[in-house]
């Protein structure tokens, strides 16, 4: 298979994203797993683009874990959507952006719906005004957070101190972008790219110095499942799903993964330590796991934050390979340390798994 | 009404179902069909063919309970279907009627009930880090682990708001959100669906001698774990 440098098919697949002013929804797995990366992307929105973003204390789930599980109706995603399009419409704000994948594929199944089936629109404007005397008006523009990193990724690129290059090499590093399911397979035409050659990320790669990598399971689902992780009895489904896509990419070498989505994010840095301790496979260099960073991590690193700064020690997986062929200065001894600069100690080491990263390599050439 | 009548009625189904071919292309992609003996094709054949007494299986059996709802099949079929949604549909109906408890999957929905959607009306979201322990997660791994017994220090570090009011990452969610919450539950239906999973949930645990009381009972760990 040859080096991509550019490929047309994802060109005909573009949407509006608005220009400024956004109302942001956080996800309910990513502020537990990487609890930096939210703030992180505002960071960016605000200080890089200098674009204005609201993070609103009243907004909540949009349930949809809950629905795609099967223990809630429609109508109560459908009405707890309108309350998070009426808490926009409270605040001033027109725009809706939000940093989940399964919660872009919902507010858009509620878009639709209520574009195509008026009557449920007018139901849920009485669903929601009964149960708690709130209106709501639909959003001028909805995007996805990844969205709004894609529409940005000349200024950032502009404004990075380091380019997706592997210095000791020489080379493009290798990125292997994941797209969410939600992201464009329900809607292909609300993603960048549609659903079969989603750009949203390859694009990042383009702009950033990197090289994409085409591998056969590239737009496999990352095997979330929902139900199916959730239950300890059914989350064979999960790795199993994972696996597959990291079989298939790892004789490509890829130097890191990155994602759009807050669970693939998620399964695809955990799944690598559990496949590690069950048949001893590792898919990075030397016994270490490919890391696999958000898409404003990704950012972040390239801006020159210190990587302990915006959580990158919070992930299973260690980034400190990446971090060292980028040429990126970090201190090993501060990553384990706490709010005020004190240790509070580190995390066992997995039996297989390498996560133990401390002296930089020295440059070759 | 019949079942394929009042399966009609429903906007997911509607959608869902357009007119197979049998082409089989959902099950070539299917992640589920991968890893189990889940089958869209067969679940979409089966709904489309509108017998009432097949229908009736479905709804309490395994089969409705292994799609993993990546919507996979909604980009791929080539007449515009979607397995997935139809599988929502049976899903909800499966729980209105009360066949949810026939089968060994549809009886651990239960254990979603208790988790994620007890922490919804709870803390305002699906997951909080609170809840989610090594013991019950056990691939969240080592670093998980040491990040939550430090989650007052660590998150401090990284910006979070945990566990205060405000805005941020892992804030207290306010009480008037978690009103609205409750009410929209209350007025949708979705609190009357979650009080069925229980009561009828309570029922075979009755049936079974199995000790059913709230939260991480014998009964949850029954349906979570084995």
């Amino acid at each position: 298979m040859g080096k991509i440098t550019h490929n047309k098919a994802w060109e005909g697949y573009q949407k509006e994203i608005a220009d400024d002013k956004f109302y942001f929804a956080r996800s309910c797995i990513r502020q537990n797993i990487f609890p930096a990366a939210e703030d992180l992307f505002m960071r960016i929105i605000r200080e890089v683009a200098g674009k204005d973003i609201y993070d609103d204390p009243r907004q909540t789930t949009c349930t949809g874990i809950a629905y795609h599980s099967g223990i809630i109706p429609v109508e109560t995603t459908m009405t707890v959507v309108a309350r998070q399009f009426s808490l926009m419409t409270e605040a001033g704000y027109e725009n809706f952006t939000c940093s989940c994948v399964t919660s872009f594929g919902i507010y858009m199944e509620m878009l639709e719906t209520w574009k195509h089936h008026p009557e449920k629109l007018e139901q849920t404007r009485e669903a929601l005004y009964k149960a708690t005397g709130r209106t709501f008006e639909i959003p001028k523009n909805f995007v996805h957070t990844s969205d709004l990193i894609y529409k940005f990724r000349k200024e950032i690129g502009e404004k990075a101190k380091y380019r997706l290059t592997n210095r000791f090499t020489g080379e493009p590093l290798k990125v292997v972008d994941h797209i969410g399911c939600h992201y464009s397979k329900i809607f292909p035409s609300e993603g960048i790219g549609g659903a079969e050659f989603p750009y949203v990320l390859a694009g990042l790669t383009d702009e950033w110095g990197g090289e994409q990598v085409d591998y056969p399971e590239r737009r496999h689902c990352c095997g979330f499942g929902f139900r199916q992780y959730l239950l300890k009895s059914n989350r064979g489904y999960s790795v199993t799903n994972t696996k597959k896509k990291l079989d298939s990419m790892k004789p490509y070498k890829p130097d890191v993964i990155i994602t759009n989505c807050p669970g693939c994010n998620f399964f695809i840095d955990r799944w690598q330590y559990v496949i590690s301790e069950m048949d001893g496979t590792t898919y990075g260099e030397d016994g270490f796991g490919i890391p696999v960073l958000t898409y404003e991590e990704l950012a972040g690193v390239l801006l020159g934050y210190n990587p302990w700064d915006i959580g990158l020690q919070v992930h299973q997986v260690a980034v400190e390979p990446l971090l060292d062929k980028l040429g990126v200065e970090f201190d090993p001894d501060k990553k384990y340390l706490g709010k005020d600069g004190e240790f509070i100690g580190r995390p066992d080491s997995p039996s297989v798994l390498k996560t133990d990263y401390k002296s930089l390599k020295p440059v070759l050439s | 009404m019949s079942l394929f009548e009042e399966l009609k009625k429903d906007l997911r189904f509607a959608e869902g179902l357009n007119g197979c071919i049998s082409c089989g292309t959902c099950t070539a992609i299917c992640p589920a069909a991968e890893v189990s003996d889940y089958d869209p094709r067969v679940v979409v054949e089966i709904v489309q063919r509108g017998d009432d007494k097949e229908i009736e299986e479905l709804l309490k059996g395994d089969m409705i309970w292994r799609c993993g709802e990546c919507l996979s099949c909604k980009t791929r079929c080539p007449r515009g279907n979607t397995p997935c949604y139809i599988v929502q549909a049976l899903r909800a109906m499966s729980i209105e009627k009360g066949y949810f408890i026939e089968s060994e999957q549809g009886r651990r929905q239960l254990a979603i009930k208790r988790t994620v959607g007890d922490h919804i009306l709870q803390y305002g979201y699906c997951v909080y880090i609170d809840e989610v322990d090594n013991g019950m997660y056990p691939e969240q791994g080592p670093v998980w682990k040491w990040m939550r017994e430090n989650r007052e220090s660590i998150l401090a570090r990284l910006g979070a708001n945990y566990n205060k009011y405000g805005s941020g990452a892992l804030r207290k969610t306010a009480k008037e959100s978690l009103e609205d919450l409750q009410k929209i539950f209350d007025v949708t239906g979705g609190q009357a669906r979650m009080d069925k999973i229980e009561k009828l949930s309570k029922e075979v645990a009755d049936r079974d001698g199995i000790e059913f009381s709230e939260k991480r009972d014998e009964y949850f760990m029954k349906v979570y774990q084995k």
